[in-house]
């Protein structure tokens, strides 16, 4: 009876676990397939005449100028995330340890901002991010930094309010310097929680399209843009470049997430519990 | 008391943030309620026209209504789909089961990709289904539909299991082990152990879907971009569309924005009242 249920359990896990890895794998596949092949037989292997080796990755990095987008990306995405956490950590600093009617408005007011969807504010953003001159890589970022302030803040002032203001005594009788006590005692004690901001906020950002397209997406393309570009364009759709952009772009998650895996577990918890 | 030294450096602390916040929400939204209430193409020429863009959009056309009916719809069923195969994925790999990592690992994987590419890779999956009918993904609505639950469920299931298995392993293991001594039966011990305990890790999870699975944009305008007609929008998108694809609607679009902002805000209020009483109650 035990050994039923155990191979039932694994069976289930498995099946599971076909279906999860299936559609990324089914991509990978077709991004070798001829093009006209792709609509026609999906599920197949590609073989002698159906198979086209490098080609899709070639007209692909091509039409899109996918190394640019991945440049862009990144450039936003690590600006984005790096002032979101050292800046959003020292307001939650701020207005966790000074408390009056001014700071406790601007906690409600971070915290509000997280439950109003995007579609309210992206006419008005937009425009004003145009009017402002922010419509650049560089200014985005700063509009990134005003969205994200939001979960960050919360995030930060839930674990701040843990730690004793006996330290912070200490360091100022020591003679810090306010700005001396936040970067030499505050922040050292906040490293997992700024690990967890800047994971939840990479997540977002890396796969944001709305944003940037709304703002930037003339000048400057992001992945989500230029994958949205290659299909969303007039004309047929080149299927296989459209396989071969979605495989480099699923790659570089996938090594992350590799990579930072205990990280971004741990983030996602975190973040939720508070959240 | 002495007043602390920090009160002087609100320009470093907190300038930066809020400077941000205002130009990227504050002021948007604020101007964005204004801007409901006027008739406008650019920012500078609203003219107020009262209630009249509210009135329109719900009955200029159906459109928002029915993308509203279609995202209540979705997220019901999908809210239900990923919540019950997540905690029981959580229940099955918090057991000693060997390998489990590996399945954590693979679940949570699809989380981390973006919603303009998860919509892309499963119009290819679903249109292969369908090829041997001789049907695509915008042959029908409910073809559509499915295929957002799907994806969605790909998705989410993952980020919700983590929270699932957090939420189980802080259930004090000594009273499992206390209830199975008197003889409770596994099931027992679910429903009256293990759900009670790990509340707020359903709260969290099913506030994290309905307001995830409400605010759905890139994913529904990659994978069916609204086709047939506009039978597969959701509020996101009907939005977009009645901003930018039709000119002399901006107001329109906005009023609508505010009507979706408010649904939001309610549903999350009211999801968090009613869990937290319940919590209460254990």
């Amino acid at each position: 009876m035990k050994k039923i249920s155990f191979l039932f359990k694994y069976s289930f896990l498995i099946i599971l676990s076909a279906l999860f890895i299936f559609p990324v794998a089914m991509v990978f596949i077709n991004s070798f397939k001829s093009r006209f092949y792709i609509n026609s037989e999906p599920f197949k292997i590609p073989f002698s005449d159906t198979f086209v080796g490098i080609e899709n990755y070639v007209s692909g990095l091509e039409s899109t100028g996918f190394f640019d987008a991945f440049l862009w990306s990144l450039f936003i995405t690590v600006l984005s995330v790096a002032s979101i956490v050292l800046f959003t950590a020292m307001t939650a600093y701020y207005i966790t340890r000074i408390k009056n009617k001014f700071t406790s408005t601007l906690y409600y007011a971070f915290v509000f901002s997280m439950i109003v969807p995007f579609q309210m504010v992206m006419f008005t953003m937009s425009k004003i991010t145009n009017t402002l001159g922010l419509d650049n890589p560089l200014g985005i970022t700063l509009i990134y930094l005003g969205f994200g302030a939001g979960l960050s803040v919360f995030i930060f002032s839930g674990f701040i309010k843990g730690i004793p203001k006996s330290l912070e005594e200490a360091a100022t009788i020591d003679g810090c310097s306010p700005v001396q006590t936040f970067f030499l005692v505050v922040f050292p004690i906040l490293k997992p929680t700024a690990i967890t901001v800047a994971i939840l906020n990479t997540m977002w950002i890396w796969n944001d399209y709305l944003l940037p397209y709304l703002t930037i997406g003339n000048d400057y393309k992001t992945i989500p843009i230029a994958i949205q570009y290659l299909k969303g364009g007039y004309g047929s759709v080149d299927m296989g470049a459209l396989m071969a952009m979605l495989t480099l772009a699923v790659i570089p998650v996938i090594i992350f997430y590799l990579i930072c895996q205990k990280y971004i577990i741990q983030g996602v918890t975190a973040g939720a519990v508070k959240g | 008391m002495l007043k602390n030294p920090l009160k002087k450096y609100f320009w470093l602390f907190c300038l930066p943030t809020l400077l941000a916040f205002c130009i990227a929400f504050a002021i948007p939204f604020l101007s964005g309620i204004y801007l409901s209430f006027t008739s406008f193409t650019t920012v500078t020429n609203a003219k107020f026209v009262g209630l009249s863009n509210y009135i329109k959009a719900f009955s200029a056309d159906a459109d928002f209504i029915n993308s509203l009916k279609f995202t209540v719809k979705f997220s019901a069923v999908s809210v239900i789909s990923v919540n019950v195969i997540a905690f029981i994925l959580a229940t099955l790999l918090t057991k000693k089961l060997r390998g489990t990592n590996v399945f954590r690992t693979l679940f949570f994987m699809p989380n981390l990709i973006g919603g303009i590419v998860l919509g892309y890779i499963w119009q290819l999956i679903i249109n292969g289904v369908l090829l041997p009918f001789g049907y695509t993904i915008t042959s029908s609505a409910n073809f559509g539909f499915w295929g957002l639950v799907a994806l969605t469920n790909w998705q989410l299931i993952g980020y919700m299991m983590i929270i699932y298995i957090a939420g189980i392993n802080n259930v004090p293991h000594d009273i499992i082990e206390a209830a199975r001594v008197d003889g409770a039966s596994n099931t027992r011990i679910l429903f009256n152990i293990i759900i009670p305990s790990v509340m707020p890790s359903i709260t969290i999870c099913l506030f994290l879907t309905i307001t995830n699975t409400f605010k759905i944009f890139d994913q529904n305008l990659a994978l069916t971009a609204g086709a047939p007609s506009k039978a597969t929008s959701m509020l996101a998108l009907d939005i977009y569309n009645t901003f930018y694809g039709r000119v002399g609607y901006e107001g329109v679009g906005q009023a609508k924005a505010v009507v979706f902002f408010v649904i939001v805000a309610f549903v999350a209020l009211l999801q968090l009242y009613f869990t937290r009483r319940k919590e209460a109650e254990q």
